[in-house]
């Protein structure tokens, strides 16, 4: 049962990926990430990563996705379709360089005698990471808060309306 | 299927994605799309690794997991600023027609 929602979630996953790559239409491109977001989200939950999950699902999909799509209706003519592909050899030299890289990593993946040591699966990861975050990563955490911090305001102002 | 390997072909296959949206998409935003298709092959890596390598006590590949996710939602704004001015500065969002600098 857990193994078919496995490869279910990975179907969804990588022809999510597939057509977010290929679609002609961007808001289509949009559509499926969210499915890519959400399959991604599912693995999290496969991995006994609940919290994760759930930051995943908030941001990603809450948050990032919804920008990328006020970027797609703010820049694009909805109506008219675009040409977003470079041009032909240009994609044929990317499908040979990206299937060499593939084959790359998956020969590593399986030639490399990894030190697997599966755990007990603990019951909730919630106060694991909090407690990390508040003593061992404190001074990452008030960084990535001023990263935030500083994204806001330079994303109001490159955004901002020209005066004069 | 529950192993190691499943996950690390399938972030694979997730970065390959990415990477070939970066190659060949035109489009800004679909650019970005790809840059968030790599990031999620990262994060999947970094949580895999976790659950397989016995580090339950410390949750060390969460935590990074979860300031690449900060991280992600920074870029993704400040991205977006930049590919809104480009679109009122060229009318275009295509980036290989924004050239007025290129000698």
């Amino acid at each position: 049962m857990s193994n078919v929602v496995f490869i279910g979630i990975a179907v969804l996953v990588v022809v999510s990926a597939f057509f977010v790559v290929t679609s002609r239409n961007l808001v289509h491109s949009a559509v499926a990430l969210m499915g890519t977001l959400f399959g991604v989200a599912g693995l999290y939950v496969f991995l006994h990563a609940d919290f994760l999950a759930a930051v995943q699902v908030l941001i990603y999909v809450g948050g990032i996705l919804v920008l990328i799509i006020f970027g797609v209706m703010l820049t694009n003519k909805i109506a008219t379709p675009v040409l977003i592909q470079t041009s032909m050899p240009n994609r044929f030299f990317a499908a040979v360089v990206v299937l060499l890289i593939f084959v790359g990593l998956t020969i590593i993946a399986f030639r490399t005698p990894w030190h697997e040591r599966i755990a007990a699966p603990s019951e909730g990861t919630v106060t694991t990471i909090g407690n990390a975050l508040m003593t061992r990563y404190l001074l990452h955490f008030e960084v990535a808060g001023i990263l935030l911090l500083l994204a806001l305001l330079g994303a109001a102002y490159l955004s901002r309306r020209e005066r004069g | 299927m529950d192993s190691l390997q499943s996950y690390l072909v399938l972030s694979a296959i997730l970065f390959c994605f990415g990477l070939y949206a970066v190659m060949t998409r035109r489009n800004g935003v679909a650019i970005l799309m790809g840059i968030e298709l790599i990031l999620n092959s990262a994060n999947l890596n970094l949580v895999a690794f976790n659950r397989f390598g016995d580090l339950s006590e410390s949750l060390p590949g969460h935590v990074f997991a979860l300031f690449v996710i900060i991280m992600a939602a920074a870029e993704a704004a400040v991205a977006l600023a930049i590919i809104i001015n480009l679109y009122k500065t060229f009318h275009t969002v295509n980036v290989d027609e924004a050239q007025e600098m290129k000698g």
